[in-house]
Order: C-alpha cells, then sequence, then structure tokens
C-alpha cells in the first residue's frame, strides 16, 4: 500500500491543480452547518470540519435530478418522445468525505447497482467520482460507526483515506483512482510504509476510544421478519414522531426517491426528487387506500428496511453507518441506538 | 446497459370505450420503431408504465396477450392525474411504454394443471392476457382444465364482453360469468358475488389444480376462504398484487411488503410467500 505525505503548506496548491481534471466536491459552511457542496472557484474544502448536516450522497444522487426530457411542441419531428437529460458525468472528487459516507455509498449502491437493472444516472455518477477521505481524530458523542463494520478510520468504499497530522496529512492510496488524483494534486512524497500504517493504527485506535455509544446487532438475523413487524414496541417507539422526515432526508443510506414530471412552456422534465417514507404519499394508491395509513406504520417500515429487510435481503449488515445524523437532527428525540437495541433484544412471547 | 427509466415511444392506435359508466378504456398501442416490439417482449401476468412526458407514469398490467403480436393493450380506470390525461388523449398521439416490468403468472409449473381464473371487476386485465395465452392453438394441450369465475357489479361493467361471451360457448373453457345484480331478464349467466360463486362452481382442489386470484382486496379477503374450504393450498393459490409505484424497477423503494417489492419481485405471488410478509398491499 501506498503512503503519500502532504505539507498543509502544499494542500491548497494541489487541490488547485486537480482542478484541471476534476470537479471538485467538499465540506464548506454556510448558515445551515457545514455542507458537502460543489466547490466553486477557489473555494477550499474546509478539513477542520467536524462533521456535515446532509451526507455526500448528494454528489451522486442529488435531491432533485433531472432525468429524462421531451418536448411537447407538435411542430418538431420528435414530439413527445422522451430522451435522457444530459448530464456531465466528467470526473469529480469528493475531497473530505467522512469514512462513513463512503460506506454508506457502497450500501446505496446495492440498490442501484443490480444484476437485472442499472440505474444509470447513479452508476455514471459513482464511476465518475473520486473519494477522498479524512479520519475522524475525535468522534462525537453521536457517531457509533465502529458498530456498523466502518469507524472513525474505515477505509471500505474510499480511494484516498486521509489523517490529519496537524501540520500534514498523511494519505493512504487505497485504488488506483485514488493513485490517478493524488497524481493530479502532484502530491508525490513517498511516506514509509510501514511508520505510516502503525501510525494510521494508533490514529484509529485513539479515535475508536472516543466513541461511546455502541449498538448490538447479532440477534436480528436470527428473527423472522413477521416476528418483528409484529412486536409490541412500535407504538411506543412512534408514539413521539411528527413524520417531519427529517431522518430520512440525513441519512447517507436512504435512497428512495419520487418520479415527477414539470413542464415549462412546450418543455417536459421528468425529475427524480428525493422521497421520504415518513410520507402518507409515499404509498397511497389513486383510489385512497393506503398499505401504511398510520404513523406507526411508516416508523416501523423506517426501522425495519434499514435494520432487517435490507439485513436479510443483501446479507451485508445493517443499512446504517452509525453516522448519528438522525439521531442528532430528530426534533423528538428518536434515537435509532434504541430502536436497535429493542428489535435486537426482543424475544417473542408465546 | 440500456436506461431502464426511458420509454419506448409508442403510438395510440385505438380507443376503446370498456365499460358502460365509461369509467374503463382500452387503449391499443402501435410502437413507433418496429424493433422495440421484440425488445418488450412479456409473459401473461407482468405490467408496464404508461409514461405520458409532461405528466407522469402509471404502472397498468398488460391486457394483451404475448400471442398477439404489432400491438399492446391496456385497460385503465380514470382515477388519478395520469389516468385522467390519458383518458383525455386522442388516436394517433405520441406517449411511452416502459417495460415489460415485474414477474409473471408461473407458466412452467402450471403445465398439465387444472387452471381455475378468478377476477372480479376490472382486475381482469392480465388474467384476460392469461385466458388468450392458454387458449391459443398452440398452447391450450399444456393445460389440463381451465375455469374461469369473473363477476363484475352489472353486465355493463364486465371487461371484454364480447370474448367472454366467446369463450362462453367453448368447450375447452369453462366459464362462470357472475354480476352482482342485474333487472336484465335475459341475463343468462349467474348473479351473485364471486366468492359464492367459487364456492358453487370452482373445482375442488386436488394437487394439480391451482387458482390465480386477481380483483380488489375485498374480493381476495372473500374468496380466500371459499377456496380454502375446496381444499386449495397456500401454494396453490397465485395472487397478482399492486402498490404505489413509481420506478418499476425495485429502486425507489415504496412499494414493498417486507422484504419483497412488488414490481420486481412480484406483482405475482402465491399466497404462502405472501403469508410471511407484512400485509403491506
Amino acid at each position: 500500500m501506498k503512503f503519500i505525505t502532504i505539507d498543509k503548506k502544499d494542500w491548497a496548491k494541489g487541490i488547485e491543480k486537480s482542478r484541471k481534471t476534476y470537479q471538485l466536491f467538499g465540506p464548506v459552511k454556510d448558515e445551515n452547518g457545514f455542507l458537502i457542496k460543489s466547490l466553486e472557484h477557489d473555494i477550499l474544502p474546509d478539513m477542520d470540519y467536524y462533521d456535515s448536516v446532509m451526507s455526500a450522497k448528494s454528489i451522486l444522487f442529488p435531491q432533485t435530478e433531472k432525468m429524462l426530457c421531451a418536448t411537447l411542441d407538435e411542430s418538431k419531428k420528435d414530439h413527445h418522445i422522451m430522451k435522457k437529460a444530459e448530464i456531465d458525468y466528467s470526473p469529480r472528487a469528493v475531497v473530505g468525505i467522512r469514512p462513513y459516507d463512503a460506506k454508506a455509498i457502497m450500501l446505496v449502491n446495492l440498490n442501484f447497482d443490480t444484476d437485472e437493472y442499472r440505474d444509470p444516472y447513479w452508476c455514471d455518477a459513482y464511476e465518475a467520482t473520486t473519494f477522498v477521505g479524512l479520519g475522524i481524530n475525535k468522534p462525537g458523542p453521536f457517531d457509533f460507526s465502529t458498530s456498523t463494520g466502518t469507524g472513525p478510520f474505515g477505509e471500505e468504499g474510499l480511494d484516498v483515506l486521509l489523517a490529519d497530522l496537524d501540520d500534514k496529512y498523511l494519505a493512504k492510496v487505497l485504488t488506483n483512482k485514488g493513485e490517478v488524483f493524488m497524481n493530479a494534486c502532484e502530491f508525490k512524497t513517498q511516506a514509509d510504509e510501514k511508520e505510516s500504517q502503525a501510525l494510521f493504527d494508533i490514529l484509529r485506535k485513539e479515535a475508536e476510544k472516543n466513541i461511546a455509544s455502541h449498538i448490538d446487532t447479532a440477534k436480528l438475523k436470527e428473527k423472522t421478519i413477521l416476528e418483528l413487524h409484529e412486536a409490541p414496541f412500535w407504538d411506543d417507539i412512534a408514539f413521539s414522531c411528527i413524520n417531519c422526515g427529517t431522518c430520512t432526508y440525513v441519512c447517507p443510506t436512504c435512497w428512495c426517491f419520487d418520479i415527477q414530471d414539470e413542464v415549462k412552456q412546450k418543455d417536459s422534465v421528468r425529475l427524480r426528487i428525493w422521497d421520504t417514507c415518513m410520507s402518507s404519499l409515499f404509498t397511497r394508491h389513486a383510489t385512497g387506500h393506503n398499505p401504511r395509513e398510520t404513523k406507526v406504520q411508516r416508523v416501523r417500515q423506517r426501522f425495519m428496511h434499514k435494520l432487517k429487510y435490507f439485513l436479510d435481503k443483501y446479507d451485508q449488515g445493517i443499512m446504517c453507518v452509525g453516522c448519528g445524523r438522525c439521531v442528532k437532527s430528530c426534533p423528538v428525540n428518536i434515537d435509532i441506538r434504541e430502536v436497535c437495541t429493542t428489535m435486537n433484544s426482543y424475544e417473542k412471547q408465546d | 446497459m440500456e436506461n431502464p427509466y426511458l420509454p419506448y415511444p409508442v403510438r395510440i392506435d385505438d380507443i376503446e370505450i370498456a365499460t358502460e359508466d365509461k369509467s374503463l378504456k382500452t387503449f391499443k398501442f402501435v410502437f413507433l420503431n418496429p424493433e422495440d416490439e421484440d425488445k418488450f417482449s412479456y409473459q401473461a401476468g407482468q405490467f408496464a408504465e404508461l409514461s405520458i412526458p409532461g405528466v407522469g407514469e402509471i404502472p397498468i398490467g398488460i391486457a394483451s396477450s404475448p400471442v398477439e403480436k404489432g400491438f399492446v393493450k391496456f385497460t385503465v380506470f380514470k382515477t388519478g392525474v395520469v389516468t385522467a390525461h390519458l383518458h383525455n388523449m386522442k388516436v394517433g398521439d405520441i406517449m411511452g411504454i416502459r417495460g415489460p416490468l415485474g414477474n409473471w403468472y408461473p407458466w412452467d409449473k402450471l403445465e398439465n394443471k387444472n387452471v381455475v381464473i378468478i377476477g372480479g371487476g376490472f382486475a381482469f386485465t392480465t388474467l384476460r392476457s392469461s385466458i388468450i395465452y392458454m387458449l391459443d392453438p398452440a398452447n391450450r394441450s399444456k393445460f389440463k382444465n381451465i375455469d374461469v369465475v369473473y363477476g363484475a357489479r352489472s353486465p355493463g361493467m364486465l371487461l371484454y364482453r364480447e370474448e367472454l361471451f366467446e369463450w362462453e360457448k367453448r368447450d375447452d373453457i369453462n366459464m362462470h360469468i357472475t354480476v352482482d345484480g342485474t333487472d336484465d331478464p335475459d341475463w343468462k349467466y349467474h348473479t351473485g358475488f364471486v366468492p359464492t360463486i367459487v364456492e358453487q362452481n370452482a373445482p375442488k382442489a386436488d394437487e394439480d389444480t391451482y387458482a390465480i386470484i386477481c380483483g380488489p382486496p375485498i374480493m381476495i379477503k372473500f374468496t380466500q376462504p371459499s377456496l380454502t374450504q375446496l381444499g386449495y393450498k397456500e401454494h396453490q393459490i397465485i395472487m397478482s398484487l399492486e402498490n404505489r409505484m413509481k420506478c418499476g424497477i425495485g429502486m425507489c423503494g415504496r412499494c414493498n411488503i417486507g422484504k419483497e417489492l412488488v414490481c420486481k419481485d412480484g406483482p405475482v405471488f402465491t399466497l404462502e410467500q405472501i403469508n410471511q410478509t407484512p400485509k403491506e398491499y
């Protein structure tokens, strides 16, 4: 494995150089806190951020995205024939993505890239993107990522993992994509492999010590879907929920979307828009019949999807990376860690 | 791989009013690019997204049959934004079709079996597709007895009436047509709800008999006990479900019943499968 040392004095220059071949995305602060956004012109990723309000999923899966377009002008030969919207898939890099967000992208990829169908919008964006991660030296109180198979220095889904060593970054180059990006930045000072790995191990262990909250998911697999679905605790869990959907929008692994058409004069577009299972419209039939009519049913759907359906379907763990955003953002303090514990420890009474 | 969201362009070739209250119309579509018809190779029981640019998409069961060539047919109930728009469209208009989507009735498993088809109201579209498929001279010998119980509120609300009465005359299919009620003194068929007609007329189950049910939830709910009474086991009852859908390819996340997605893992499930999932349909 290749390690590269980057003096922080050279950081800005290197990042600027990469702009010749990459569109850059990274953490920037606005009035809402930190967000992962396009880094226009000379804006640098703010590497001192703690965590971002929203995850990096929007880089591959924008909140609103044009999928198809068509002209409705009947004087045109191709009127009412839909075509794929033009989208720029030139190379892009997300600099400073947190390891749990990179892992989340791997999980979402399971939904969009399947044997039967391949979602071209997600897959093309995914292929175009280089993920340059930033290890978390001091995880916050909401972080439980060590329980979800990632942790503050997790490498899954990343092309490069950076460790912040005060005056410099130590970069672990994990993939060929990562190597190409480092070359574009002209970051070339190689570091000793053994020493560097030892340093990464120390940082990881130190960081992991700071993670105080853990969840146990070991027993979720052995319970049946119906057992958990019919368990008596859902009313209590959902009691305070106001179905605002915040948890689903801030979640790096929530991928549900709506498709809507819009028309401006004679031009129509078909859009993909983030949706939320917390909305009653999400499942309401045209007849008015709604299979998840009540709040309890919708709250149960969210947790069952994340902690049971996904687990059973893919056998790749739960659909949660332990970032803690939903816990932090929930206006009524619903905590997925508690729900997970409740589900994991549930024993059906005969 | 092709973009699964991109519909094939089609032209509306014919529009037929399907029921006396005009709430249902049957649309016949022809593909603008003839090679798209081959790509849209489907089985009876599948559905497709009817796609109107600038308006939206709706998942609808395919009413035409794989043995009918040169066109595809869909019978659509006017109920929401897209269906209302579609009902106002004219022959010659251009729109799109995306599919075929979902699984189909298990035709392999049904070979050399007796098949009982039970439908109610306007949920008879993929069942029509199935009957046409089974009655095709190339296929009829693959199946043993075919029974059909089909009911609607009134004679004028039965879909595909001319075909029903043609089938009624044949000796290779047993038709049990019923209406909830009628004041037509010449009505020659059954009167009564589907579950009752099933109980009185459907064949008793043996190992070689399968039932396919499609209908409104209330009909399905009350038909199940009738079938159980006739000895049908859970794996012999095959159902086609509906749920709100957007993508139709298992990605948008809303049509799930447990971990199964109605659009991709269904819409066809056996009662045995459904009984292992939360009943969120």
